[in-house]
């Protein structure tokens, strides 16, 4: 099947070509960053971690939320996801590859990450995760290239695979509630010591990863004809809109017990986060509001029906996955830190250098993406899969 | 599948299974207790020993902060602390206010003296310290006598302890911590490098020499040292004389560093 | 399987080149060319020196480990004498030299050990 790689229109060429200078500029500053020292990030001796482990955090749900389109088509033998089913799964994969690299980018000492496979250390929840995100990456990449094959050469897939998809929806739930355990197990970090936090990350996720999916397919469709069908389309984004109610209010029981206990700790990450300190907003705290705002937007087109299948779908999801990843990918890092451990504020803000880093490992992720979606795609069109 | 293919498969599958049991084999204990060495190991004959060691700091006797500075001065000589400058600096043992240090004690209308004396802070080295339960390769642990302490051979820099520790006693090294030094203060103590955490050690190199940590020695009896698991050591008896207090005991990490207020 | 030939030739050739470091690494040279000087006043190091020299970083390893996790900070050799575990304050005390000891070998046979980004090498000619 990896023949299909080589034959494309001439904008796939440039595409790629676009991809890999973006990722080879990017490069540059990792090398200034793997030189120099994470000094050149915004990080400091109060805020620890920053943009890398938020983006990673983030992607794990990404990757995670491929289960949205398998549970429904093998626990439910719902057939009109069947087209789409391996788009999620090779996007699973492109995220956990993201994973993996924001974690290597956030070392100190990358070239020692093999320690921690060298002294297995079963008390580290970091520990667990490794091993999750490895086993749900080969997960991914056996089912989804297996369930291809069969469907290029037009033959059921093999019945060994059934149990393995099983086995990815429960792992894929794994993999984001060990993510979250990475935060909700620590003393002393009120904003991440919190029961709810896997739910809240299983929501989140839920929501955002099947809408940034829908969004990459209607870029698809638009380049390539490509269709994942109405009512496909339709049942997913009914999905997005209950992970996103569910989402919504979990952060809602979130403000409840911070509030109405009136325990400073908690209620100091959360005021920080949308009022800022000292009477001053951070710049956070915008980003905090948008994100406020977009979720309500965003629920007030996906709720109605109507709306819903209309043509503001996409903006409603733009507005979802923006919202979310405000949460996940700003607040939840910023907000855990910067209430530091004195009870006092250290500020953080990415430098250019991270930013860019992060760019490069988006684009990587884009890279792996466009290959497995262009192979996906070519077995689809070549089996008459393609559209209705 | 033509059959070609699928024995190909076969073989790369096998061969992956043996190359990663094969890895797994490293990690197994077994081959970690066998010595290479010839000889044999032990304690130096100065080494003083305890069975939890523990510090008790008697602030009511530091007048200010100025009292304090010889104290951080003998700690980041004896082990080459680098003066970096900002907020991505690196801190073994320093000073903070009641209300950061204590915030959970904290009331507006306490007496001007413990309100407004400056308290130092360093590693907790707690019984139940965070910090090794979150740390992914056992570069930091707890020893026997109770020190919490780090391999920076083996740190990967993933910084998990820092999210880890309630007291904020890790620093991490965002630069080449030699540059930061004209040269080593202590020629016989090593320096760290780029991408590892640190933090207070206990002066674990200086007791097994039979000595007292820098800061211990510097304070001249204001900072006692001892087993707390010994009912007759100077701590036990400080801290059965005294009203004490720690940092966060709600925590449940069990600090060993106790305050006399 | 198409092409059969150039294929397996070439899966030959990239097995080659990417063991390549084990096989110039097979014909390294040998200590006694490097230039190692070892220190003159003293007779014997920790253990024999064939053992020093095929095992020098793993008793270093080792050293390590048990000073570190054990606080064993103490070597009893096998011929009885008692060593400080000790990189920097014990080794080095004989091996005065990094130049000429360390580095002879390290830089001969591309090895680049990160020893000393953290100790300290001691200031020559003392």
């Amino acid at each position: 099947m990896l023949e299909k790689l080589l034959s494309g229109p001439k904008s796939y060429y440039l595409w790629l070509l676009f991809l890999l200078c973006v990722i080879g500029l990017c490069c540059i500053a990792y090398a200034i960053q793997l030189t120099t020292g994470l000094g050149v990030t915004g990080l400091n001796r109060d805020v620890s971690w920053g943009l890398y482990i938020s983006q990673f955090t983030y992607f794990v749900g990404v990757a995670a939320s491929a289960v949205m389109l398998v549970l429904p088509a093998y626990f439910h033998h719902y057939v009109k996801f069947k087209r789409m089913i391996i788009f999620g799964e090779f996007m699973a994969v492109a995220a956990v590859v993201m994973c993996a690299l924001f974690i290597v980018v956030d070392l100190g000492q990358p070239q020692r990450a093999a320690n921690v496979l060298l002294h297995p250390t079963p008390n580290s929840v970091m520990f667990y995760d490794m091993i999750v995100l490895i086993g749900y990456l080969c997960l991914n990449i056996i089912i989804g290239w297996t369930t291809l094959e069969a469907e290029r050469l037009q033959v059921d897939p093999p019945k060994w695979i059934k149990p393995l998809v099983y086995l990815s929806i429960i792992w894929a739930f794994s993999i984001h509630t060990v993510t979250a355990f990475l935060y909700a197990g620590v003393p002393g970090r009120h904003y991440w010591l919190t029961a709810i936090m896997a739910a809240r990350f299983l929501s989140s996720a839920f929501c955002s990863g099947p809408a940034i999916l829908l969004l990459l397919l209607f870029v698809v469709r638009r380049l390539t004809g490509f269709n994942p069908g109405k009512e496909a389309i339709h049942t997913l984004a009914t999905i997005i809109v209950y992970a996103m109610c569910v989402n919504v209010f979990f952060y809602c029981l979130e403000l409840f017990t911070s509030f109405y206990s009136n325990i400073p700790g908690h209620m100091e990450p959360i005021h920080f986060l949308f009022y800022g300190h000292g009477g001053e907003l951070a710049w956070v705290s915008y980003f905090m509001w948008a994100a406020v705002i977009m979720a309500f937007a965003s629920l007030a087109i996906l709720i109605p029906p109507q709306t819903r299948s209309g043509k503001y779908l996409p903006l409603a999801l733009i507005m979802l996955v923006l919202a979310s990843w405000i949460d996940k990918g700003l607040g939840l890092l910023i907000g855990g830190f910067t209430p530091n451990m004195y009870e006092s504020f250290t500020a953080y803000m990415p430098t250019g250098i991270e930013i860019t880093v992060a760019i490069g490992v988006y684009a990587i992720g884009l890279l792996v993406l466009s290959l497995l979606w262009k192979i996906a795609l070519g077995v689809k069109r070549d089996v008459g899969n393609f559209c209705d | 599948m033509n059959g070609d293919r699928r024995k190909f498969l076969k073989v790369a599958g096998l061969s992956a299974f043996a190359l990663t049991s094969g890895l797994a084999g490293l990690g197994l204990p077994t081959k970690a207790n066998a010595q290479l060495a010839p000889g044999e190991y032990g304690h130096g004959d100065a080494t003083v020993h305890a069975k939890r060691w523990a510090m008790v700091i008697d602030t009511r006797q530091f007048k200010s902060a100025d009292d304090y500075k010889p104290l951080i001065e003998a700690c980041h000589k004896a082990h080459n602390v680098p003066d970096i400058p900002g907020d991505k600096t690196i801190k073994w043992l320093w000073l903070d206010t009641y209300e950061h240090v204590f915030p959970d004690d904290m009331n507006e209308h306490m007496s001007d003296r413990v309100k407004g004396a400056f308290y130092p802070l360093l590693c907790n080295h707690c019984t139940n310290p965070p910090c090794v339960r979150v740390c992914p390769t056992q570069a930091t642990y707890k020893m026997a006598d109770g020190i919490v302490a780090m391999d920076y051979h083996r740190c990967i820099g993933c910084r998990f302890c820092m999210a880890g520790c309630p007291y904020g006693a890790r620093s991490f090294n965002f630069y080449d911590p030699r540059k930061y030094m004209k040269e080593p203060t202590n020629p016989r103590f090593p320096t760290r490098m780029i991408g590892v955490v640190e933090k207070c050690t206990f002066c674990a190199e200086r007791l097994a020499q039979g000595l007292q940590p820098a800061c211990v020695e510097a304070a001249k009896g204001k900072i006692l040292f001892g087993d707390l698991e010994d009912p007759n050591s100077s701590v036990r008896k400080a801290l059965a004389a005294n009203y004490s207090i720690r940092r966060k005991p709600n925590l449940g990490t069990q600090p060993g560093v106790y305050y006399l207020i | 399987m198409y092409n059969a030939r150039p294929v397996c030739i070439g899966i030959v050739i990239l097995v080659v080149l990417l063991t390549a470091p084990f096989w110039v690494g097979l014909f390294g040279k040998n200590y006694t060319e490097t230039g190692v000087q070892t220190p003159t006043n003293h007779e014997a190091c920790v253990e024999d020196a064939d053992f020093m020299r095929a095992q020098h970083m793993r008793l270093l390893n080792e050293w390590r480990d048990q000073a570190l996790r054990n606080e064993n900070r103490t070597y009893v050799a096998k011929d009885g004498k008692k060593w400080e575990i000790s990189l920097q304050n014990t080794c080095m005390k004989c091996h005065t030299s990094y130049k000429d000891f360390c580095e002879k070998c390290h830089i001969s046979n591309s090895v680049s050990p990160y020893c000393w980004s953290c100790h300290i090498i001691p200031t020559e000619g003392k």
